[in-house]
């Protein structure tokens, strides 16, 4: 069972009074930020800020994710090194256009893995898809690597590129978003949607969340923990949703104990998918601590 | 905690201009570090906490300096509570920019 | 008269006076002249204050109060006390219900010699620091305001005169803490803490920048305990005495334990129709208010009653009705004041009625829940309100220790640390309420349950709350901020910090640095 990654909390990297106990609000992942959030002169200062904190302090439950600058800047093959150096879960590479960058991510931190001493292949990966070649290139982008876990939208710069604007109901991101979650699916890796940056307005967070949930989407970024509880109720199946699940697993089991192959419900056969979906639906529900452990016979 | 100083730099490293790193944000440090005429690490801090916890950040922060490399060195601190971990890594971004060297070991073990 | 001198000796074997007209010095001649006339010339207005002082008779040595109700915005106890000092008073003992960083004045009087002695619930800004540092011979005494309240009742602080501002007072005494005839310059809503002051002390004096027609109507303080009233130009800051209603806090860290103490509250077993509470004035105690509205609608629960401390965020719960009464000690917010003036059904109480410790019927003791803040909680579960981390006095004792012990169930929250400081540690600096009332504690990276009350924490770990054992707590706050050294303490006592019944529970030392 895959983790859940249904909120990544954006960290600015250069702000140590944040760092200390961003992991206390809850959030499925934690992104620490070294790209844009982080001015030129800064990026030598985060990065250790970034280093030690990650080598110091107890995230509990997060999943530690950083992004790192691109290969193309002075800063990124530092930071990448730092970063495996430092322990972080996985590396997000910002304005990922080809698989090309997939691959020469992965060597600068199959090195680092293998100076430090690090079980190479222990340090995952996300690609952020921030523009309209990224788009296309996606399905390659998302199996350009063992390691590659997820790939997102990162709406601001990709708008940027496509010469538009961001607006309330998003119509500019739909090919995107479409196009990133059907990569995602066909690679089997996770697809992360881009974060909704108005902290006041909780009805249309929730309602874009719903939004990408439909398309498929496994998660989305955050910039403040106020965002969290609401994303994460997005993402919690419903009672039927459960219900149904529940029937589906003790089917299974059913089946399982009889030593049949066949798993049935109702008169009616259930695939193998249904039964991973219904087991996700249930980790998701335990995550959202509406099921809890022995709950589900 | 062990902090093995793996040697890549043969010869002991020098100040070229004074550099700061950090900010007066709550829970950051301010660190200025000068070249000193005296033989060793002097640290003048000034600190909300200096009561509780002044001896350990000034001596967190000789550690740093030294453990970066610098044997004299001044450094001034302004400190607005921030943790041990905050503090080498803005030590080390001062000593960096102040000596000019990109030299600080990233060390995978704790 | 002639039926009753016929009877004069069955009358005095009765041991009965007849009625003789003009006979009886205490009863006073039928008044001629028309209201108006009769205000105009006996009415209590002293033309001065120092006239006032005179007549009250006050001498060195003596005790005087005054209350806290105009907070930071108060005028009233340093124009007082430079009057006094002008006057030549000495030795002079200050028992006020509470001390601002705005008193800072007082650090001179204390200095030569005017005053000599303080009480106080609490003490804030230069004057605590300079306390802190030694400034005083005497020690200043902390109470909290049940405790207060009970000395004063109990003769054990005798107040000779007490200063207490008003912000409307007619010229027989009756005095509110907001105006009628006008919006008034300084609304201050409930005049809880003046009222024990009014009722107790020797000799009243009511200050007011707005004297009102007579009667004034409903009072807060009854004219029958007002000796003299004295007009001055302004009792307090309007701006400083309170704002428009008090804001929920922004902080995430806040907001996150107010959102757990009222999921811990609805869980706990004392919430049911009909039930309880008194919340903080600020930060992560009022906004758990917010959260918990959610849930009484959910569950079709009201409360019968809000204690307080009473903020904004209270009366719009009770407006809602939600809440259905509200016992207002103090008011912390026009909002507050302004529904203490209009609404009869939230009703201005005595610091007495409120909290004093002796009286099984005090409000505290009615109380399902009560959300307290921290500045400091140790792994007793003492808590710490008074002095910082850093050893200095910051704070006020306020209701803390009364409530604490009054109410069923009673829950601290706190940040696990503040910046670099653990809040959750092995020692506090001063302990003000004790552990044994204490009953949940609320952090930002986990919550304690006092094992004094393990029916709660059953309940709430069938209810999946993780609760942690607050010594983990404690050593999770130590393992990231490292372990402060202990606080440059000199060995002179410069602050008592007494419990509800006068009784001392910690000293505070002088902070050499």
């Amino acid at each position: 069972m895959s983790r859940l990654r249904r909120s990544m909390l954006f960290v600015p990297g250069n702000n140590p009074g944040m760092m200390s106990d961003a992991h206390i609000y809850g959030s499925d992942a934690l992104m620490f930020d070294l790209e844009d959030s982080v001015a030129m002169h800064e990026k030598d200062a985060a990065r250790l800020l970034v280093y030690h904190a990650l080598k110091t302090i107890h995230y509990g439950e997060c999943e530690k994710v950083v992004r790192v600058n691109p290969l193309s800047t002075p800063y990124g093959k530092a930071d990448i090194e730092a970063m495996v150096a430092a322990g972080a879960e996985v590396i997000r590479l910002p304005k990922t256009e080809t698989a090309q960058d997939i691959c020469d991510t992965e060597y600068e931190i199959e090195r680092a893995e293998k100076k430090l001493g690090v079980p190479v292949g222990q340090t995952r990966m996300m690609a952020a898809i921030e523009g309209a070649l990224g788009v296309i290139n996606a399905y390659a982008i998302a199996t350009a690597s063992k390691r590659l876990i997820g790939i997102a939208l990162g709406a601001e710069d990709y708008c940027a590129n496509m010469k538009t604007n961001r607006s309330r109901e998003g119509s500019e991101l739909f090919y995107a978003r479409s196009a990133i979650v059907v990569a995602a699916r066909a690679a089997g890796v996770d697809a992360l949607d881009t974060v909704f940056s108005d902290v006041n307005d909780e009805e249309q967070l929730v309602r874009e969340t719903q939004a990408v949930k439909q398309l498929g989407f496994d998660g989305k970024s955050v910039i403040n923990p106020r965002q969290i509880k609401p994303v994460h109720r997005v993402f919690t199946p419903t009672r039927p949703e459960i219900q149904k699940a529940l029937r589906i697993l003790a089917a299974s089991k059913e089946a399982e104990k009889r030593g049949s192959g066949v798993v049935s419900l109702n008169g009616k056969m259930v695939d193998r998918p249904v039964v991973l979906r219904a087991e996700r639906c249930i980790e998701l529900a335990k995550a959202s601590r509406v099921v809890f452990e022995g709950e589900e016979l | 905690m062990e902090n093995k100083y793996i040697s890549e730099v043969s010869h002991t490293m020098q100040i070229k201009s004074s550099a700061a790193a950090g900010t007066m944000e709550s829970g950051d440090i301010l660190i200025e570090i000068e070249p000193s005429e005296k033989q060793d690490v002097e640290v003048i801090l000034k600190s909300s906490v200096a009561n509780e916890f002044g001896k350990q950040i000034v001596k967190t922060i000789q550690n740093a300096v030294s453990e970066y490399g610098l044997e004299y060195a001044t450094v001034n601190a302004v400190d607005k509570g921030a943790l041990d971990c905050t503090i080498r890594a803005r030590v080390v971004a001062a000593c960096q920019r102040a000596t000019g060297a990109d030299t600080f070991e990233w060390r995978r073990e704790a | 008269m002639k039926y009753a001198s016929e009877y004069c000796e069955q009358l005095a074997a009765l041991g009965k006076k007849p009625y003789v007209p003009g006979e009886n010095p205490r009863l006073y001649d039928k008044e001629t002249a028309p209201l108006k006339e009769r205000m105009a010339r006996e009415n209590k207005i002293v033309e001065s204050l120092e006239k006032a002082i005179e007549l009250a008779g006050l001498k060195d040595g003596m005790t005087i109060s005054f209350h806290h109700h105009f907070r930071n915005g108060d005028h009233i106890l340093n124009m007082v006390m430079d009057t006094l000092a002008k006057m030549g008073f000495r030795d002079l003992r200050i028992a006020t219900s509470s001390l601002s960083a705005v008193h800072a004045p007082l650090i001179e009087h204390i200095k030569n010699g005017v005053v000599t002695h303080i009480e106080t619930s609490g003490c804030r800004g230069e004057l605590a620091e300079a306390i802190s540092h030694g400034l005083m011979d005497d020690p200043m005494v902390f109470r909290s305001h049940g405790g207060r309240a009970a000395a004063i009742a109990e003769d054990e602080i005798h107040i000779d005169v007490a200063f207490l501002g008003a912000s409307s007072c007619d010229p027989f005494g009756n005095a509110n803490g907001y105006s009628r005839e006008s919006e008034g310059k300084s609304m201050c809503g409930s005049l809880g803490y003046a009222r024990v002051d009014a009722q107790y002390a020797d000799k009243v004096i009511v200050l007011t920048d707005n004297i009102v027609s007579y009667p004034n109507v409903p009072f807060g303080i009854s004219q029958r305990f007002v000796d003299y009233v004295v007009r001055v130009d302004e009792v307090g800051d309007a701006a400083k005495i309170m704002t428009g209603a008090t804001r929920f806090t922004k902080n995430p860290h806040d907001l996150m334990i107010a959102e757990t103490t009222a999921n811990i509250i609805v869980h706990s077993g004392f919430f049911y129709d009909g039930f309880s509470l008194q919340t903080g004035s600020g930060g992560a105690s009022l906004a758990v208010t917010r959260f918990l509205r959610e849930a009484m609608i959910e569950n079709d629960v009201k409360a019968s009653f809000a204690l307080g401390g009473i903020t904004g965020a209270m009366v719009k719960l009770h407006e809602e009705g939600l809440i259905r009464r509200l016992l207002d000690v103090q008011s912390f917010d026009l909002d507050a004041a302004q529904s203490l003036k209009n609404n009869r059904f939230h009703q201005q109480i005595d610091a007495n009625y409120y909290a004093n410790p002796y009286r099984r019927g005090a409000a505290v003791n009615q109380l399902d829940v009560v959300v307290l803040s921290a500045l400091e909680v140790d792994t007793d579960f003492n808590v710490n309100v008074l002095t910082g981390s850093d050893g200095v006095i910051r704070g006020a004792i306020g209701g803390h220790p009364d409530t604490a012990a009054g109410a069923a169930l009673s829950i601290v929250v706190c940040p696990l640390k503040r910046g670099r400081m653990p809040s959750v540690r092995n020692h506090v600096n001063t302990i003000v309420t004790p552990g044994t009332t204490v009953d949940v504690l609320v952090t930002d990276q986990g919550v304690a349950v006092n094992p004094r009350r393990p029916e709660v924490a059953e309940r709430l770990s069938r209810a999946h709350f993780k609760l942690v054992p607050i010594e983990e707590l404690a050593r999770r706050a130590e393992r990231i901020t490292g372990k402060p050294e202990p606080l440059p303490f000199g060995d002179r006592i410069v602050g008592l910090s007494t419990y509800r019944d006068g009784s001392v529970i910690d000293v505070i030392r002088e902070i050499k640095d």
